[in-house]
């Protein structure tokens, strides 16, 4: 079974081309077979795959053929599968394919179905060879591949240019990690001599000892990588923009599976990183910060989707501060159950907003508890895993990060005092969410009921979303052991009540017909601060200025062609001599004569001046 | 050697005189008949000049040059007067300044 795992990322992938050739052929109803059935034969296999797995955990490898051979570069077409592969395949057949089962009913209106699912499915086919590449440079074509896709599908609207802005920007701010990331391969390759991973682990770990310069640097080139494509500060700014695109898409690219290959990088090449405790610091305060900044920012935005892409950078945050403190299985764990909570909420908004025409707004929304009970049941489960209420997925996982974040040794308590006050932020917005939507007055009324193929994704994924916290990760023989001391009971008990607290504060904060919220907001101060963080820290505004208007500015110049000029002013002049020789040809006899009396006349004097003695 | 009765000089000043009344002619005037003229005048005053020149100096190349210039003033004026004609003929004028077909 094992030996035909390539059939995974193969199914998808020719879903996709045959989406793309035939589509005007397609019925609608086959382009949806054809579409979610791939994804969901894929997902069948590799439960078939992860069940053999359970028996005999054996990594295996299966290699298809030799890619190119350049001199000593040989990269094969390989694919290598052990836990750590398998818990994200996993995740992105099985959520992929309930996103899929739901977009087919939500983008069942629009004119350009097969063209959505060919995009879909090829992000599929592209993320699984991400996670089952066997050497770096396969990851980074898969790499490379989910960037097109999310571009693509970012701009799925394309009529509307602010989506194509949208699309570009993503498209760009994560070329900028890519391209470090290229770097960094590059470094790798000529310091060790080969791309393959485990070769390349090997060999680093018996070239370099901790604390060597280049494992820093190289770890640094890669994180650059990591932190553009699951948007991390200071390259997070595209992930709010990219929420243009359908929301299904968001769901899987931007919340489940493609924010999330930079955690898989780093915990793929965890081995260098432990080379570099340097580097490790760096992804850890990277990840607290960005999770403080993102929950700031979530906390006063009004449209639901930003609100949980932002609530996406800061749970990324999460996973890489347990990257950080070497908590892998911690935030490999997060990874996961955050796919489970956050698509569930991300199809929860999308089934909102299929149902209020197109509604964004959450203060338009209000009182759909009773109007959209599925969806709302599915929200609440969803916060409440977010906010990491206990029992939920979301608490095992966060909780794991935090008490293995407070047993560091140097600063980890001081990391885990921040995780916390993210946590707090995260249950208050989370629930701010859900009073504001479903309680009080009913502002929009939904003019439609949400299908099966809406309500069994989400009724799946609230499975998800409760049991996933007690699925054990197949990640021992992948990750070395952590210190398994236990923290203080008094870490643990106000680890378990904070979330609670950030409810508590949501629901006298938000509840009821009129929110308190607001007689505390009417100082300008409060004010200055909110409008602050609804900028987003105004990161925008900031890279504005420093990158996108000189580059505008320069392209502007050199779209004058300065240098032209010059030529096209040697060209000009050349003209005018021309034009006024070409008057003195006026085809008059007396004129030609005259001039040839006065050339002679002015010649011959020259020429006793210069020489007397010759006339 | 003869000496002349009138001094070389002279004749020199007047054969000047006489080719720059024709090159002025040439100039100003329009009637392509007065230009011929202009330039008839011009061609005696240098074939004056040569006939002063060869016998200041006891030369028959002077009046060999005279002959040489009478007859190619002569064909000179048939081929001009026959130009005439034709200009006449298709601008239906005299004015060369009207005959500036070949401007630009």
């Amino acid at each position: 079974m094992r030996d035909f795992v390539w059939f995974i990322p193969l199914l998808p992938l020719a879903s996709s081309v045959l989406l793309m050739i035939a589509s005007s052929r397609l019925t609608r109803r086959s382009v949806a077979l054809l579409g979610v059935g791939s994804v969901g034969l894929a997902a069948v296999l590799t439960g078939a795959v992860a069940l053999e797995f359970l028996s005999d955990s054996t990594p295996v490898e299966v290699t298809l053929w030799t890619w190119m051979k350049i001199d000593s570069l040989a990269p094969r077409i390989s694919f290598y599968i052990d836990g750590l592969t398998l818990v994200m395949m996993c995740v992105i057949t099985g959520v992929g394919f309930l996103i899929h089962l739901f977009s087919s009913e939500f983008m069942q209106d629009d004119d350009s179905y097969a063209r959505y699912f060919a995009y879909l499915n090829m992000f599929i086919a592209a993320m699984l060879i991400l996670v089952l590449a066997d050497n770096l440079l396969l990851l980074y074509l898969g790499w490379e591949g989910v960037g097109v896709c999310s571009y693509l599908l970012v701009g799925f609207w394309y009529r509307d240019s602010a989506n194509g802005r949208a699309a570009r920007k993503a498209f760009i701010v994560t070329r900028i990690g890519d391209t470090a990331m290229l770097i960094g391969l590059l470094l790798l390759l000529t310091e060790l001599g080969t791309l393959n991973i485990r070769t390349l682990m090997q060999v680093a770990s018996e070239q370099w000892s901790i604390g060597d310069s280049l494992p820093t640097i190289a770890c640094l080139l890669l994180l650059g990588g990591a932190i553009g494509k699951s948007a991390q500060f200071p390259l997070h700014t595209w992930l709010p923009d990219a929420m243009a695109g359908p929301t299904p898409v968001s769901a899987l690219i931007h919340a489940a599976t493609m924010v999330t290959a930079g955690v898989y990088l780093i915990a793929r090449t965890h081995d260098l990183f432990l080379l570099s405790p340097s580097a490790m610091h760096t992804v850890a305060f990277i990840g607290i910060a960005t999770s403080l900044m993102a929950a700031g920012t979530a906390l006063v935005q009004s449209d639901i989707k930003r609100i949980l892409a932002y609530s996406t950078i800061s749970q990324i945050g999460y996973m890489f501060l347990a990257l950080g403190v070497g908590a892998w299985t911690a935030g490999v764990f997060h990874l996961m159950t955050h796919a489970f909570f956050k698509a569930l909420l991300f199809l929860g908004s999308g089934a909102i907003i299929h149902c209020l025409h197109h509604e964004h707004n959450i203060f338009k929304m209000g009182g759909l508890r009773t109007r959209m009970p599925i969806t709302f049941w599915s929200f609440l489960i969803g916060s409440a895993a977010l906010a990491a209420l206990p029992m939920t997925a979301g608490f095992f996982s966060k909780d794991l990060i935090l008490l293995q974040a407070y047993q560091r040794p140097d600063f980890g308590p001081w990391l885990w005092g921040a995780g916390l006050l993210g946590a707090l932020i995260t249950a208050i917005y989370s629930f701010r969410l859900v009073f504001i939507v479903f309680f009080g007055d009913a502002k929009t009324e939904p003019d439609r009921e949400i299908g099966w193929q809406m309500a069994l994704p989400l009724t799946v994924l609230c499975a998800l979303s409760i049991i996933g916290g007690y699925f054990s990760l197949p990640l021992a023989d992948v990750f070395p052991l952590v210190n398994a001391e236990h923290p203080p009971h008094w870490v643990e008990i106000i680890s378990i009540s904070v979330p609670l607290l950030g409810v508590f504060l949501a629901y006298i904060g938000f509840y009821g017909q009129r929110p308190r919220i607001d007689s505390w907001t009417k100082t300008p101060l409060v004010q200055r601060v909110g409008q602050f963080l609804r900028s987003g820290w105004r990161l925008d505004e900031v890279f504005d200025r420093i990158a996108v208007k000189p580059y505008y500015n320069l392209a502007n110049a050199l779209q004058n062609e300065p240098i032209d000029r010059f030529y096209e002013a040697i060209v000009r002049l050349n003209q005018a001599i021309h034009r006024h020789l070409s008057a003195t040809q006026s085809g008059r006899m007396r004129w030609y004569i005259t001039s040839m009396m006065v050339g002679l006349i002015a010649t011959l004097g020259v020429a006793m001046k210069i020489a007397p003695g010759a006339i | 050697m003869q000496e002349l009765v009138v001094p070389l000089n002279h004749v020199l000043l007047v054969s000047t005189l006489l080719f720059c009344i024709g090159m002025l002619g040439l100039m100003i005037r329009r009637n392509i008949i007065f230009i011929l003229m202009s330039l008839e005048v011009m061609l005696n005053a240098s074939a004056l000049a040569f006939i002063a020149a060869g016998a200041h100096w006891g030369q028959p190349d002077g009046q060999v040059m005279f002959m040489l210039i009478l007859s190619v003033a002569a064909a000179e004026v048939a081929v001009g007067l026959g130009l005439v004609l034709q200009v006449q003929r298709r601008f239906k004028t005299l004015d060369m300044d009207d005959a500036d077909r070949m401007r630009g």
